[in-house]
């Protein structure tokens, strides 16, 4: 049996990382209580970084953990608790007819089935070792990440800094009560 | 039984189909925002599949960046959703049928 789990180690997280991996998924389009779906999408998130664990890319693995559990997560939850779900007039919550969404999905389904067929032949399997290695010198994966992304992609990584800065300002100023509403509320006090 | 990229591409699909039919059917703006994270995820399965298949770190690179732009998006979304409660009291995107405040 051990030795069983031993060989077919890859294969085991795989597979418990697919079926975890979907089942979030199909829990975030299921349920209707929105922090019920936003936990259903957590375990997605952990999942996925199994996955990236089992493919030699730790530092990415880490980032979707950090960034997606703890950064994306929370100001989901943040924004639940704040405007109250809760209170909020109860609505249905689904379309009812189902068959353009069943439609729609099934032409994207097969036209991305139909190109991964078509791309399948092209590649063959590459020694993994490359992922943990700069110029042949042997290194972290991390490490490895790194000198790609500072050297080959540093105006790349400059302009994506620069989308989150306007992201940051754009939140803000949305989040932000204007004047008129402020007034309201001192004349109303 | 060996894990092929194939195994990677299916799982992507499934994901991703998984994020397009939630967008299609639901009309919760914040159960909407959360399906345009599955469909990024499916995504970044892929960039990470091939760059193992490939031996080649760009695509890890890449999927640093669709992790920074997921976030930026999750940022913006969540903002507007603030707004259009301010605005609605509600978060059902068939109630927001104006574009002016």
């Amino acid at each position: 049996m051990l030795d069983w789990v031993v060989a077919n180690v890859v294969p085991i997280v795989f597979y418990t990382a697919a079926v975890l991996v979907v089942a979030g998924a199909i829990g975030v389009i299921w349920f209707r209580n929105p922090i019920h779906a936003a936990l259903s999408l957590l375990a997605t998130f952990l999942a996925v970084a199994g996955l990236f664990v089992l493919q030699h890319a730790e530092f990415i693995a880490a980032v979707q953990i950090v960034v997606y559990a703890g950064g994306v997560m929370v100001l989901f939850l943040f924004v639940m608790m704040l405007v109250n779900v809760r209170t909020l007039p109860r609505e249905y919550q689904y379309v009812r007819s189902l068959l353009p969404a069943a439609v729609v999905t099934g032409g994207f389904l097969a036209a991305v089935v139909a190109a991964g067929l078509f791309a399948r032949s092209y590649l063959a399997a590459a020694d993994p070792a490359a992922l943990t290695a700069v110029e042949g010198q042997p290194m972290g994966n991390t490490e490895a990440v790194g000198w790609v992304l500072y050297r080959d992609f540093l105006l790349p990584f400059e302009v994506v800094s620069l989308v989150l800065l306007v992201a940051m300002l754009g939140a803000i100023v949305m989040g932000r009560r204007d004047q008129r509403e402020e007034d309201a509320r001192e004349e109303a006090r | 039984m060996t894990i092929t990229i194939t195994h990677y591409l299916v799982l992507s699909l499934v994901l991703f189909t998984l994020g397009v039919v939630g967008m299609v059917i639901r009309r919760n703006f914040i159960t909407l925002l959360m399906c345009v994270e599955l469909i990024i995820n499916a995504a970044t399965i892929n960039f990470i599949a091939f760059s193992r298949q490939a031996g080649d770190v760009t695509g890890q690179v890449f999927a640093v960046f669709l992790i920074t732009i997921a976030a930026a998006e999750a940022a913006i979304g969540l903002g507007i959703i603030v707004a259009l409660v301010r605005l609605k009291q509600t978060v059902q995107l068939d109630q927001a049928n104006v574009m002016r405040g």
